[in-house]
């Protein structure tokens, strides 16, 4: 094809004032916005999806039947958010890595740790702590049976343990020795009080059949 | 913990639209139990992670005899093992499961996520990269505190061991992995998903970074008899020293084929063709079981401090066979 010889008509190197428009008003579109963190904004499928944080974002916790709201970042744990933001100081943070039981918490019916779980992902979800078990002042049976047989020393791994009882007895409300062993195979005392461990949720069983003590 | 944001996708297109490109940047979030405690020791330094828990389709236990099993990649480990036709069909399954001992982690960690852990190494744990070597690239643990590293597959540059509880049990019974990415859906046998990495920025697995297992597919056991048997240090949480799992195709009181893999001894489990081929044909026994051992860990080099971790493992594919044999779950 012979060139033209037409300033107007030729290719030209860059862009028409109409492309550089139109392209322009493309770009301003499709321009990767950039989240807090500076990746890109997720787009295509997951252009509807919320990006939380980095900063505080507003948190709603049903912590022992109660509702709290609060604004945390969503790198805090369940663990931080109930200890430090709403001062259930029951969970004890100690290993922090899933791996000692002290921060055992019961969410959804089942025994967590909540080091290891983030706040924003604990929402609408029930969450018992240690404090749930003693309503109204009243020691929960499986407290009742830790002083009973002498089952703390430091008391520090304590809480974690009772929580981690009173799962093990919702789900298997008459254990035997070994079930308990097992049951409670993710909590770690460093003092050694398993005996008097094994002895209180063998007796705090006793003293709940017939009828659940739930808090 | 650094900060991040956080998205919690509904949809598996969604999930992997909200991944990256790059390892490291964007991280997957399931259960949380490794995810989160190697954030704290900034291991892992994500901006950005992918709650994948409210990904519906990835939930959920399917079995019919004529298809097998199909595991959502967000099935708990707890459900694994509370499920009755697992225990019937895959005890070997059901036995890894159980050999998780805390109920909390089996609570939250899921199947995906067991697959997808990072090695228990501690020199990788304690920010030294995954191979761990010095400045001048040598690498740390040949001549290091190396008690709990691989005995097989560890000619380098990689001496961790694969930490997955299930992936023996899976490889023996023929699984495969489901992943889906931003081309849509892909499959890998189980033996296949794992590999031995070469860099320290590479994963130990073959999913890319923008991709997420969906589904692991177990085919029918069909008879065959299978088993899990773990060594671990304590009875209480641990992470097993030596695993094997078997499956073994009966012909009356024959072996007519075996599957035999081992784990926690490698940075891949760790197939043993030579225990497979001897026990073809063989009729269960505890001599045929230990020689199944001894034939297994062969090949095996240890390091300077895990010999016993040879004999051990050598005991667990005896201990598996003979648990197979039994039909004991």
């Amino acid at each position: 094809m012979a060139r033209s010889r037409d300033p107007d008509k030729r290719p030209r190197k860059g862009l028409s004032r109409r492309a550089f428009l139109s392209r322009g008003a493309g770009l301003a579109i499709a321009a990767p916005i950039v989240t807090g963190t500076g990746l890109p904004a997720p787009q295509g499928a997951a252009a509807d999806v919320k990006i939380l944080g980095p900063g505080k974002v507003p948190v709603t916790l049903r912590v022992n039947g109660k509702t709290h709201s609060l604004n945390v970042e969503p790198r805090v744990t369940l663990l931080e958010a109930l200890r430090t933001h709403l001062d259930y100081t029951g969970a004890k943070k100690v290993c922090d890595r899933a791996t000692c039981g002290a921060c055992t918490v019961i969410m959804g019916g089942k025994e967590v740790y909540a080091c290891s779980i983030l706040a924003v992902e604990a929402q609408g979800k029930d969450i018992l702590t240690v404090e749930g078990l003693s309503a109204s002042g009243k020691l929960h049976p499986i407290q009742e049976a830790f002083i009973e047989h002498d089952a703390t020393q430091c008391g520090f791994c304590t809480p974690g343990f009772v929580v981690a009882c009173k799962a093990l007895l919702d789900r298997n409300p008459n254990p035997t020795v070994a079930d308990i062993e097992k049951g409670l195979g993710g909590n770690l005392c460093r003092c050694g009080t398993y005996v008097g461990i094994r002895q209180a949720v063998l007796s705090a069983a006793k003293t709940m059949k017939g009828g659940r003590t739930d808090a | 913990m650094r900060a991040f944001e956080y998205a919690s996708p509904t949809t598996k297109e969604q999930a992997v639209a909200l991944l990256g490109e790059k390892w490291g940047e964007i991280e997957v979030l399931a259960g949380g139990t490794d995810l989160l405690s190697l954030m704290k020791d900034d291991v892992a330094q994500p901006k950005r992670l992918v709650d994948i828990k409210e990904v519906k389709e990835l939930q959920g236990i399917k079995y019919a005899p004529a298809t097998g099993l199909r595991l959502g990649a967000l099935v708990t480990m707890q459900e694994l093992l509370e499920n009755p036709a697992i225990k019937k069909e895959y005890p070997a399954l059901a036995q890894a499961a159980d050999g998780i001992t805390s109920p909390q982690i089996r609570n939250a960690g899921t199947v995906g996520g067991d697959l997808c852990q990072r090695p228990r190494c501690w020199y990788f744990r304690d920010g030294m990269g995954l191979l761990a070597q010095d400045a001048k690239g040598r690498p740390l643990v040949p001549e290091g505190e190396n008690r709990y590293h691989a005995i097989l597959g560890n000619s380098g540059p990689a001496y961790f061991v694969n930490p997955s509880s299930l992936a023996p049990a899976l490889i023996a019974l023929g699984a495969s992995i489901r992943i889906f990415g931003p081309k849509g859906p892909r499959e890998v046998g189980a033996g296949e998903f794992f590999v031995t990495p070469k860099t320290n920025g590479e994963r130990e697995y073959v999913l890319k970074p923008n991709e997420i297992v969906t589904d692991i597919l177990v085919p029918p056991a069909a008879g065959a008899r299978n088993a899990t048997y773990e060594v671990r240090q304590r009875e209480a949480l641990d992470w097993p020293l030596a695993a094997a799992a078997v499956a073994l195709k009966m012909s009356g009181a024959r072996i007519s084929s075996a599957r035999v893999v081992l784990g926690h001894v490698a940075p891949v489990p760790w197939p043993a063709p030579e225990a497979e081929k001897f026990l073809a044909g063989k009729t269960v026994s505890e001599q045929v079981a230990q020689d199944a051992g001894a034939s297994a860990l062969r090949g095996a080099k240890a390091l300077s401090q895990n010999t016993y971790k040879i004999q051990l493992a050598k005991v667990a594919v005896k201990r598996a066979i003979l648990r197979a044999a039994q039909g004991r779950v």
